[in-house]
Formats: C-alpha cells, sequence, structure tokens
C-alpha cells in the first residue's frame, strides 16, 4: 500500500527524487573516499618521509569536504521540496474526494476517523518520505560502497564484514522483534489509563454520588501498575540496544587490528588501508544502525498509508446522474413514491412503501418514536442516502435524474444536532446565501427567536462563533442553524427534529413566525415532540418504516391508535 | 544513547501533539515547550527522586566508570596500532644493523625528518610486528571496551526502574489528588486540559526522566572526558577539535533558532488546516446542501498551500543543521589526517595516537548531538511537569468535620431553612430560601431550559457548600455529616447517564458495593430492564461501550435507574427529560421511575404535566434563582411566574382551561 501511494505521488516529483538520490551517492562515495585518502597520506606519505605529499593530498581531502558539504545542502533542499510537496498533494487529494462523499461513505469512516487520516496519517507518511529521502537512501548506499570499497582495499580482511554486519543486524533486529509488541501493549495500557481517569473526571459527580471514590481508586491502580510493569520490561529492553551496539563496533576495532596486522605483517597489506578499513567498518557499521532504527517507521507508515488509500479509492455511492434533468416548474412539491430503504448491511429495512406528499404552502410533520425512520426520509430527499425502491421524487422529477447542486440550492436543511462553522454570526447565516444583506439576516434571527440574544452578543452580527458552535448554550445553537435556513430561502425546509432544545414555549412562537414566513414554502418537520407538530397541516404518523396514520391532529386522535398513544404519554391522559 | 522513537499517547484531551517523536535526529525538529519557572520547577522534580537517592548515585558512578572506559579505549586501541607500525617500520630497515646507527645516518645524508619520526617509534630493525605485545594490548583493550558496555546496560537498566518508579508514584499522586478536588475545580476547568495534564503530561515526564536524564549526564561527561585526552595526546591536534566544536555549537543553536521560528508558523498552519478539516467533515452534510463544497475545496487549497510553504521552510532549515554537523566533523578529520600525519613524520607523535585522534573526534560529535536534543526533552519533560505540579497545587476540599457521626437518614425528611448560596460572588443566586419536605412527599423542579435546576441537585449532594442558611437531613446539618454519609442518603437518576465501559451488571453494581446478582437482577427488573437483557447474547455481562450503540439512549437511562433501584436511598433526585426517547421506551422509563419514586422522598426536576400537577410541592427557577414556591393551585393564583410559564407550555396546545379541563385544540397566535 505505502509503495503503491508513493508511486503514485512521487511521479510528478521524479526529477528532485532523481537528484537527491544521485547527490546522495555522489556524498557517499565521498565519504568513503576521504579514508582512502587518508591512507595514501600514511602510506606515501608518512611512511616514506614525502611530506609534501602529504599537504597535496589534505588539499584534495579539503576540496571534496566543501563539495560534500554543498551537495548536502542541496540535497536537503530537494528532499524537504518533495516530501512535503508529496504531504500536500496526499492532503488535498483525501480532502477532495471526501467532499464528494455521501452520507453512506461518512457512516462507514466515522468522521472522526475521517478527520485523522486527513491529517495525522498524511503527516506519517509526510515525514517517512521524509526520512526515506534522507536517511534510508543514503544509509544503504554507505552501507553497500563501504562493503566494495572494504573489498576492494583487501578482500582477506573482509570476511570480517561478512560476519559482524549481519550479527549487527541481527541484535538489532532480535531487539525490534522484542520491543515492538511491547510497544503496543505500552500504547494500549496508556489507552486504558486515560480511559479511567476520563471517568473520573467526566463522572466525577456519580463517582462521589455513589462513593465509589475507594473502588475507583482500585481500578486505577491495576491499570497503573500494568502500565508500569510492561514501561519496565520494554525500556530495559531498550536499555541493551546501545551497549551492545557499542561492544559490537569496539571489538570488530579488535578484531580487525589482530587479523589486519597479521596481513600487514606478511606485506599484503599497507599499513595505510588498515587504518582507512578501520573507519570502513566504523561508517558501515553506523549506517547499518541507522537504517535499522529507521525501519521502524515503515509499519507506522504503511498502516497511514492503507488508511489513506482506502478513502482515496472510495467511490462516492450517490453519483451525479450523467444526463442531468431539470425540472420544469420550481414548485417545492416533494413526493414519496412506493419508497423502501434497507441501510447496506441492515438486516431489515428502514422504511417500507413509503407513499406520502408533501405540498408547498403546507407543514407537513412526520413523528414517531427512535427507530421508526424518520430521520432517514431527510437524508433521502438531500440524497444523502437513495433509496433501495421507489422514487423519491421533487418537483415532478426523481431525485437522481437531478444535478445535485440544482437540487440542494432548493433545499433548506436545519440536521438534529446543530453544527455551526467557526467565524462570525453573519458568516454562518450567510452560509446559504452569500449576498444576504445584514437587514434580512436579522429578520431571519427575529423569526428564530434569535433577535434578541445575537443583538446582547458583543459584535452582535459580527460576534464570533467558535468551532461547531461551542461557545453558545444548544438553543441558541439550534435557533441560528434555523434562522441559517431561512436566510437561504428555500423552496424546501426540511427540519430534523432540532426543535428539541427549545422549551414549549419558544418552540411555540418560533413555529408561528416560521409559518409567516414560509407560507409559499414545502415545511416538512421531523419531530418526536407531539406538541411541535399539533398544528400541522398534514401529519404522518410513522411506525418501524411503515406510515400507520396520517390526516391533521384530530383526525388522527379518532382514526389512529398509535397516535393517541403517543398523545397521552407526552401530554397526559388529560390530553385524550 | 540513540533517542528511540517512543509510543506517544495519541493525545488525550485537547492539546495538540507536538508532531511524533521518531528515530535518532528527530529531536531537534519540532518546537519545544519552555516552562516558565526552570529552575523551580527542575528543583521541584529532582526533590520527588530524592527517594531514589542512593540508587541515583550508583547510577552515576556506573554511567562516570562506563564513560571512563569507553574513553580510554581507543587510546589502547593506538598503541595497538603503533606496534603494528613499529613492525612495519622495522621491516623496512636492514636487519642486524643497530637502530642509532641508521638514524645517525639518515641524518647525515640529509633525511632529518625521517630519521625523527624513526627515532620516536620502538621499530627494531629487521623485526616484524611483536604479536606477543599486541596480542597483550588487545586483549586489554577487550577488557576495557567490554566493561564498558556492560557497566553502560547496568546503569541503562537501573535507571529504567528509577524512572519508572517516580512515575508510578506521581500518577498515583495525581489520581489522589482528584478525588480531594472540589466539585468547583471540574465545573471552572477544561476537562479536556486536565484529562490531558494527568496522562501526556506525566507521560512526557516518564520520557524525560527515562532518556533525558542520565543520559544527559553520559553525554557531558564523555565530552569532558574526550577532550581530555585529546588534550593530552597532542594539544595542537586538540586544537583544531577545540575550534571546530564551538562553531559547530554556534551553527547548531543559529540554525536551530531560525528553524524554531518557522516551525512554530508550521504548527499554526498546521492547526488551521486541521480545524477546516475538521469542520467541513463534521459538517458535511451541511457543506453539501448549502452548496459549499467548492469554497470548502478552495479554502483547503489556499490553507494547503500556505502549510507547504511554512512546512518547507521548517524542515529546510533543520535539515540543514545535520549537513553542517558533518561538515565541520569532516574539516575536523581532514585537518586531524592531514596535520596528524605531518606530526607523525616529523616524529612528533605516534600513529597509533593520530588513529586514535580520529576516533576521538567521532565520539565527540554524537554526544554533542545528543545533547542539543536531550536539552530539548528536558524542556519538554520541564514544561509538563510544572503543569502537574500546578495540579497538585490546586485547593482541595475542605475536609469533613472530624468526629461527625454518620447517621444514616432513613425517613428523607429534608429542610431547607433560609439558605443562600452563588457561584460567584458577583451573581446573586439563590436567598433565603427556605421549604420543609416531609418523608415521602415530591417537591417539582421547574423552570426553562438553563434556569439552573441542577444547582439544588448540587447543594443536596454537597457537591458545592452553601454560603448562609442550613439544609437539613432528618434534623441534622449536612455539613456537620461526612459527605459520603450525605450522599448515601440520595440517589440521582440524571439526564447524563454516566455509565463507564464495562459490563451491564458492573454499571448496576456500581450503586452498591458488593451486591449480589440476585439482587442486580432484582434491580434490573424492577427498572424494565431485564427483558431486554435477556435478549443479549451476553446477557448481563454484555460491555457497554463509551460511544455505545449497541444499547439505545433509553435503555441506557433504565440501566441508570436500576443502579438507583439497587441503591435503595431514602431521598431521589430525579430529572425526568427524556429526548431522543421512542414512546414505548419512554412508558417503561416513567412507570420505572414512578415505582422508584414510592414511598420515597423526591426531588423531580419535572417535565410531564402530571408529574408537576401532582407534586407536593412546586419550586420555580430561572435564570438560577428560585422565583416562587407552592402547589399547583396555589401558585396558578398567583397569577405569576408559573402561571404564565404554565400557559405557554401547555395550556396552549392541549387547550386546557384554568382546572385543567381539556378544550378543543384552537390555533393561537403567539402571545
Amino acid at each position: 500500500m505505502l509503495i503503491h501511494l508513493l508511486r503514485r505521488h512521487l511521479a510528478p516529483y521524479q526529477r528532485q527524487v532523481a537528484i537527491v538520490t544521485a547527490l546522495l551517492l555522489l556524498q557517499s562515495v565521498g565519504n568513503l573516499y576521504l579514508p582512502n585518502l587518508n591512507a595514501d597520506i600514511i602510506n606515501n606519505g608518512v611512511a616514506k618521509g614525502d611530506t609534501d605529499y602529504i599537504w597535496r593530498t589534505g588539499a584534495v581531502m579539503l576540496g571534496i569536504t566543501l563539495l560534500l558539504g554543498l551537495f548536502a545542502i542541496v540535497a536537503v533542499y530537494f528532499a524537504s521540496q518533495t516530501s512535503m510537496s508529496v504531504g500536500r498533494d496526499v492532503r488535498a487529494a483525501v480532502f477532495e474526494r471526501v467532499q464528494s462523499f455521501s452520507a453512506r461513505e461518512m457512516n462507514r469512516f466515522g468522521t472522526a476517523s475521517l478527520i485523522t487520516r486527513n491529517t495525522n496519517d498524511v503527516q506519517q507518511v509526510q515525514l517517512f518520505v521524509q526520512i526515506a529521502l534522507t536517511i534510508l537512501v543514503s544509509a544503504p548506499i554507505l552501507a553497500i560502497g563501504g562493503i566494495v570499497m572494504a573489498i576492494r582495499e583487501d578482500a582477506t580482511l573482509s570476511w570480517l564484514i561478512v560476519v559482524i554486519v549481519p550479527l549487527m543486524a541481527a541484535v538489532i533486529g532480535v531487539l525490534m522483534w522484542m520491543a515492538v509488541p511491547l510497544f503496543r501493549q505500552v500504547q494500549v495500557k496508556i489507552d486504558r489509563i486515560t480511559q479511567v481517569l476520563r471517568e473520573q473526571i467526566t463522572g466525577v459527580r456519580v463517582v462521589r454520588a455513589f462513593i465509589r471514590v475507594r473502588s475507583e481508586r482500585a481500578r486505577f491502580e491495576t491499570a497503573n501498575a500494568d502500565l508500569t510493569a510492561t514501561s519496565l520490561r520494554v525500556n530495559r529492553i531498550f536499555a541493551l540496544a546501545f551497549p551492545s551496539l557499542l561492544a559490537i563496533m569496539n571489538l570488530s576495532t579488535v578484531a580487525i587490528l589482530w587479523f589486519g596486522a597479521g596481513l600487514v605483517d606478511r606485506g599484503d597489506m599497507p599499513i595505510g588501508n588498515l587504518t582507512a578499513f578501520l573507519q570502513y567498518i566504523m561508517q558501515i557499521l553506523f549506517a547499518v544502525m541507522t537504517a535499522v532504527f529507521m525501519v521502524i517507521l515503515v509499519p507506522r507508515a504503511e498502516a497511514s498509508a492503507q488508511r489513506i488509500v482506502e478513502v482515496v479509492e472510495t467511490t462516492s455511492s450517490i453519483a451525479e446522474p450523467l444526463r442531468p434533468v431539470a425540472p420544469q416548474q420550481l414548485s417545492g412539491l416533494v413526493a414519496f413514491a412506493d419508497v423502501t430503504f434497507a441501510y447496506p448491511h441492515g438486516e431489515r429495512p428502514v422504511l417500507h412503501g413509503l407513499t406520502f406528499e408533501a405540498r408547498p404552502g403546507r407543514t407537513t410533520a412526520i413523528i414517531g418514536g427512535t427507530g421508526s425512520g424518520k430521520s432517514t426520509v431527510v437524508s433521502l430527499v438531500t440524497r444523502s442516502f437513495d433509496v433501495t425502491s421507489g422514487v423519491v421524487l421533487v418537483d415532478g422529477l426523481d431525485v437522481r435524474e437531478q444535478a445535485l447542486d440544482g437540487l440542494w440550492a432548493r433545499i433548506g436543511l436545519v440536521p438534529q444536532t446543530a453544527y455551526l462553522f467557526k467565524g462570525t454570526v453573519a458568516q454562518n447565516l450567510r452560509f446559504g446565501n452569500e449576498s444576504a444583506t445584514d437587514a434580512q439576516l436579522w429578520r431571519a434571527l427575529e423569526i428564530a427567536q434569535a433577535r434578541d440574544f445575537v443583538a446582547a452578543m458583543p459584535g452582535q452580527l459580527e460576534a464570533p462563533i467558535d468551532q461547531g458552535g461551542t461557545n453558545v448554550s444548544g438553543g441558541q445553537r439550534q435557533r441560528l442553524a434555523i434562522a441559517r435556513a431561512i436566510v437561504k430561502r428555500p423552496a424546501i425546509y426540511l427540519f430534523d427534529d432540532c426543535f428539541s432544545a427549545l422549551d414549549a414555549g419558544t418552540d411555540a412562537r418560533l413555529r408561528m413566525a416560521l409559518k409567516a414566513e414560509t407560507t409559499d414554502a414545502t415545511v416538512i418537520i421531523v419531530a418526536q415532540r407531539v406538541s411541535t407538530i399539533l398544528h400541522a397541516d398534514h401529519i404522518v404518523v410513522l411506525d418501524e418504516g411503515r406510515i400507520v396514520g396520517s390526516g391533521a391532529h384530530d383526525d388522527l386522535m379518532r382514526t389512529s391508535a398509535e397516535y393517541r398513544e403517543i398523545v397521552e404519554s407526552q401530554l397526559g391522559a388529560a390530553a385524550a | 544513547m540513540m533517542m528511540m522513537g517512543r509510543p506517544q499517547g495519541r493525545g488525550a484531551g485537547g492539546r495538540p501533539q507536538a508532531g511524533q517523536r521518531g528515530g535518532p535526529f528527530m529531536g531537534l525538529s519540532a518546537p519545544v515547550e519552555r516552562s516558565k519557572d526552570f529552575r523551580g520547577t527542575l528543583r521541584k522534580l529532582l526533590a520527588r527522586l530524592r527517594s531514589e537517592r542512593l540508587v541515583l548515585a550508583v547510577v552515576v558512578v556506573l554511567g562516570s566508570l562506563s564513560v571512563a572506559f569507553s574513553v580510554i579505549g581507543p587510546k589502547i586501541a593506538g598503541n595497538a596500532m603503533n606496534v603494528i607500525f613499529d613492525g612495519v617500520v622495522g621491516k623496512t630497515l636492514p636487519a642486524g644493523v643497530p637502530k642509532e646507527q641508521i638514524i645517525a645516518s639518515l641524518r647525515a645524508s640529509g633525511r632529518g625528518q625521517f630519521a625523527d619520526m624513526l627515532a620516536a617509534t620502538n621499530a627494531v630493525p629487521g623485526v616484524g610486528i611483536d604479536f606477543a605485545a599486541l596480542a597483550q594490548i588487545l586483549a586489554l583493550a577487550v577488557v576495557v571496551y567490554a566493561l564498558a558496555s556492560l557497566l553502560a546496560w547496568a546503569q541503562a537498566y537501573i535507571m529504567a526502574g528509577v524512572a519508572q518508579r517516580t512515575v508510578y508514584g506521581m500518577r498515583r499522586e495525581v489520581e489522589e489528588k482528584l478525588a480531594r478536588l472540589p466539585l468547583r475545580y471540574f465545573d471552572s476547568h477544561a476537562h479536556g486540559d486536565l484529562l490531558s495534564r494527568v496522562t501526556n503530561d506525566v507521560d512526557n515526564i516518564a520520557t524525560t526522566l527515562q532518556q533525558g536524564l542520565s543520559q544527559l549526564l553520559t553525554s557531558v561527561l564523555t565530552v569532558i572526558g574526550v577532550l581530555g585526552m585529546m588534550l593530552w595526546i597532542s594539544p595542537l591536534l586538540a586544537l583544531i577539535s577545540v575550534i571546530t566544536i564551538p562553531l559547530s555549537f554556534a551553527v547548531t543553536i543559529l540554525i536551530a533558532g531560525r528553524s524554531q521560528k518557522e516551525f512554530i508558523a508550521q504548527w499554526a498552519e498546521t492547526g488551521a488546516l486541521n480545524g477546516h478539516v475538521e469542520q467541513m467533515h463534521s459538517g458535511h452534510a451541511l457543506v453539501q446542501v448549502f452548496g459549499r463544497r467548492v469554497s470548502a475545496i478552495r479554502q483547503f487549497n489556499d490553507q494547503n498551500e500556505r502549510l507547504y510553504r511554512a512546512s518547507f521552510r521548517a524542515q529546510f532549515l533543520s535539515g540543514i543543521i545535520q549537513p553542517a554537523m558533518q561538515f565541520l566533523s569532516n574539516l575536523n578529520y581532514v585537518g586531524v589526517a592531514v596535520i596528524g600525519g605531518y606530526r607523525v613524520a616529523s616524529g612528533a607523535m605516534s600513529l597509533g595516537d593520530v588513529t586514535a585522534f580520529i576516533a576521538y573526534s567521532r565520539q565527540f560529535t554524537m554526544p554533542l548531538m545528543q545533547i542539543a536534543a536531550q536539552m530539548n526533552l528536558l524542556q519538554s519533560g520541564l514544561a509538563s511537569a510544572e503543569r502537574v505540579f500546578e495540579f497538585l497545587g490546586a485547593p482541595e476540599e475542605t475536609p469533613d468535620r472530624i468526629g461527625a457521626t454518620a447517621p444514616h437518614a432513613t425517613r428523607g425528611h429534608v429542610e431547607f431553612d433560609r439558605v443562600s448560596f452563588r457561584y460567584l460572588p458577583d451573581k446573586p443566586l439563590i436567598e433565603d430560601f427556605s421549604l420543609d419536605v416531609r418523608p415521602g412527599e415530591t417537591v417539582a423542579i421547574v423552570g426553562p431550559t438553563g434556569a439552573g435546576k441542577t444547582t439544588i441537585v448540587n447543594l443536596l449532594m454537597r457537591f458545592y457548600d452553601i454560603d448562609g442558611g442550613a439544609i437539613r437531613l432528618d434534623g441534622t446539618d449536612t455539613r456537620e455529616l461526612p459527605r459520603d454519609a450525605v450522599r448515601r442518603t440520595f440517589g440521582m437518576v440524571l439526564q447524563d447517564s454516566w455509565l463507564f465501559a464495562g459490563t451491564i451488571r458492573d454499571n448496576i453494581a456500581y450503586g452498591k458495593e458488593g451486591a449480589s446478582l440476585d439482587e442486580i437482577v432484582a434491580a434490573a427488573t424492577a427498572a424494565h430492564v431485564d427483558p431486554f437483557v435477556r435478549t443479549l447474547p451476553e446477557g448481563y455481562d454484555a460491555l457497554l461501550e463509551e460511544e455505545a450503540s449497541n444499547i439505545s439512549a433509553g435503555q441506557r437511562q433504565l440501566i441508570t435507574i436500576a443502579r438507583a433501584f439497587l441503591a435503595d436511598p431514602s431521598i431521589l433526585i430525579l430529572d425526568e427529560a427524556t429526548s431522543n426517547v421512542d414512546t414505548r421506551t419512554e412508558v417503561l422509563i416513567q412507570q420505572a421511575m414512578a415505582r422508584l419514586r414510592h414511598g420515597r422522598t423526591s426531588f423531580v426536576i419535572a417535565h410531564r404535566l402530571s408529574t408537576i400537577r401532582n407534586a407536593d410541592e412546586i419550586v420555580v427557577m430561572d435564570a438560577g434563582r428560585i422565583v416562587e414556591q407552592g402547589d399547583h393551585a396555589e401558585l396558578l393564583r398567583k397569577q405569576g411566574f408559573y402561571y404564565a410559564l404554565y400557559q405557554s407550555q401547555f395550556a396552549e396546545s392541549v387547550g386546557t382551561d384554568l382546572t385543567g379541563r381539556a378544550t378543543a385544540p384552537v390555533l393561537q397566535p403567539a402571545g
């Protein structure tokens, strides 16, 4: 997955990647050449007493060093550019793809997960590219180059490399193999402690009310001891890492000196080459060590890449029609014709054979208990989901045949949980209608019973709203969301159980004002509270996805037992 | 020691994580939070280590010894090199001729320098490498290197114990503190921040102790030791290194300083972009239906581009540090190789010493880079420690009065005697409130949304203490009683059900410690929970998840009622609000609540007309204040706040007249 993702997104940057690789190659070669020159100095300069040779070679070494420095900076430039560009491109790809999703895809992944995939996971991949382009590429080159050079110097001694390098890789490998699963365990245990503490903080009233402080402490103690024990094990394993690697490096030095001495004595190896060999080994081992540690990053980056690819390769289930048709008349008529809907993995359909009409100029209410399928009705009109069978008609045309943007332009949606965006009150209100005037905004606020509190806010229309609208109360949020829909002046209003945070008085006043405003529009209200929909022109009663009654309040009280039951339980027997 | 990538917590609470810390070079790559009082916090942190001071002393000794051995090592290897060199040179000289003679003849023939070099060696003409001596030296080297590694391992092993024990103690202290803090603290501090302090910050301290402290010591000692050896071997060559070291420092600090600014910018842009993504994904349906997809993408691309530019600059600048250090290190190497070679050629130094010197130069740069990273870690750890200490220093709840008796108020007689209370000194709330509730009576608390009905709950449960007057339970002032005793008297069923992640059985059992399964089932049956539990495959052992979708909201509420049944309190506090509950379950909840209330004194935050009308006493609240009290008929007669509320909420919708008789519903315009 990671390779697949990277191949696609590194493609535009082939040139930069090639440059970086070339520069890193040259760098490695240069870094390996320096000990070589040092060997020359010793062999031809020192041992022969030719000091001029020493200075000359020294000058060459200096030149190479300067070049290496230059190469390195240029390499870092292109590496940074490439890795950050890849990050940017992947982020954009994920975001655009999510924008095209329907509710089904959003539910499949979950909002939180999508956010993480768009941010943290991309970060992981970006980090990986960055490190890959710097260390992961240069380390193997250094290692291989070192091996080549060492063998060139003296093939006899290079058997040491064959022994030492795998040994070092094995030691690190074993340590990693032991430590990585423990790492994951530590993470799980940290999560456990976090959970226990979160419950103690958010549930402090309940903990104290039920006198459970001591048992909570015991719960925590267990988690704490558990985490400490595991952390201790991980850290003790890691305590081994550095000392053992150090031992390997140092003892290799000793081995090389011993075996090398024999070769030098027999005249098979000039002494300068021995010093060079020592330095090669050091470089090789250092590079191997770095590379193996970097390999820790691969699983994480791989996991992130997989999560990203999952999103990017998902196509939305709601497709724009190939040849969109525009309705002849924009009246706002909404009709359901024998609509059945089941969730993709649901056993039973949520809606069965639903047939009803919501006419412009009238308020159509849909009432039912939880699980009766009423919110789904709204989702079918906005095409968050498509029907399993039957047809949803807006303005006489199947919604699936209409251009999405055109369809949405005629709908004003107020969902169950009000969500506001970071910005000002005015910006939020203008969300569906950028050209609304301030006067229009105030009018909408008045209708939504929100004028008073907005006028009392510092800045009034320019008052700041935090992300999600958390700096206003639930009731105020809902009223602003309602005002937002009003500002759009849509032909169809969809109110999905959005009056619940309001007390009955405000609720009644709001609906009165709405009625005056929406005289030509189709208003569909989904509700649980009977008091909200009592005066609707047409009430549709749902029970387990089927219509069990429809008509006005009085008719239903006479004809529908389910309706009577709902009314009774909410308003008391006196209302019956 | 390499800085290992440590698994970072997933960021509980609201604070942003400073990016993943993975790999050996990451210590320099992220902006570091600085503590406000470095010295003070450091002192406090070290004070916590006092109980481990003996062990720490051992760690310091082990570390110092380990450094000492590893610093001697290259010198010994250098001596081995000398033995080899002597052998090489010796072989080139004619055998049998004494060395002095050769030297004299060299000087005579004008090769003075070569003569000097020869004189400095121990070469024996005609003789090769003295393998016996070599073996001895190398054996010593093996011992020294082995000891260095062994001691380093021991140091890290023991230090791990110290760090973990200390953090274990800190976590426990933090948790115990949570139990002693007043409710006021929890209500006035963001939970996310609080959680972050007790988890993320403590973890950060753990990392600092584990990887920062002892290794900082080792690194510093290594630098000092290596520098010392270098000076001893050759002051001239040491001079070269001494020049490049401060240069490295200066370069690092300079670049790190510049890149820090860029990192802060990158962090800010990341936060902005993440915020945008969060919003667009959370409000997905809204963005679509309100036609804002194109605008959302455009805004994203703009922000994304800004982020790219900031992060490119940051990465480039910090990425240069490594090559810069490498460059200086290479420069150092060239200087040592060339000048050292010259010195050997002129007999002023031995080849072994130059070899050792080269090894020392390498041994130098690694700890230097690590010191920089470790300082960062220390800074970050201290910033966390500061936040934790701040939390631990928060004022605690006034302790229960000593010697307070703890009678269980079995009758359930509650008396409010001229009670006054306010959360903030300048915002008056409850003034001179009196109410006598006899055992078994029901008090309905009504008022518009946000009227402050939970204040009564806070005061009854002694979550907050009253400012004036008294609340009595069966005649005893609640402030005379231990808090636990007061709370044991009450049972709460609130809108926010707060069930924890555990089995249904455990959740119900929360109401009474040590409850038997029979008792739990009995409580569950009384609350209409038993039937649906039986439909679950695991029954009472079914797990309630955090964002549980396996149990509906209504069923969760029934479970909290079961919990209250099990607790069997004398006095109940109930919230009738049941939004998002289907009709059938709502009926069950009402029945269960009615049964629960039977024979018990109840304080009900009322939403249903029948509850209010039948209550023995109604307390009417508005904007946190108690504005009226009395029973239904009395209050209607007053034609005050209650009257108006009643009219707007119930009379209009149902069409009842003042006596409660239903009339035909009439469309009435809002008053």
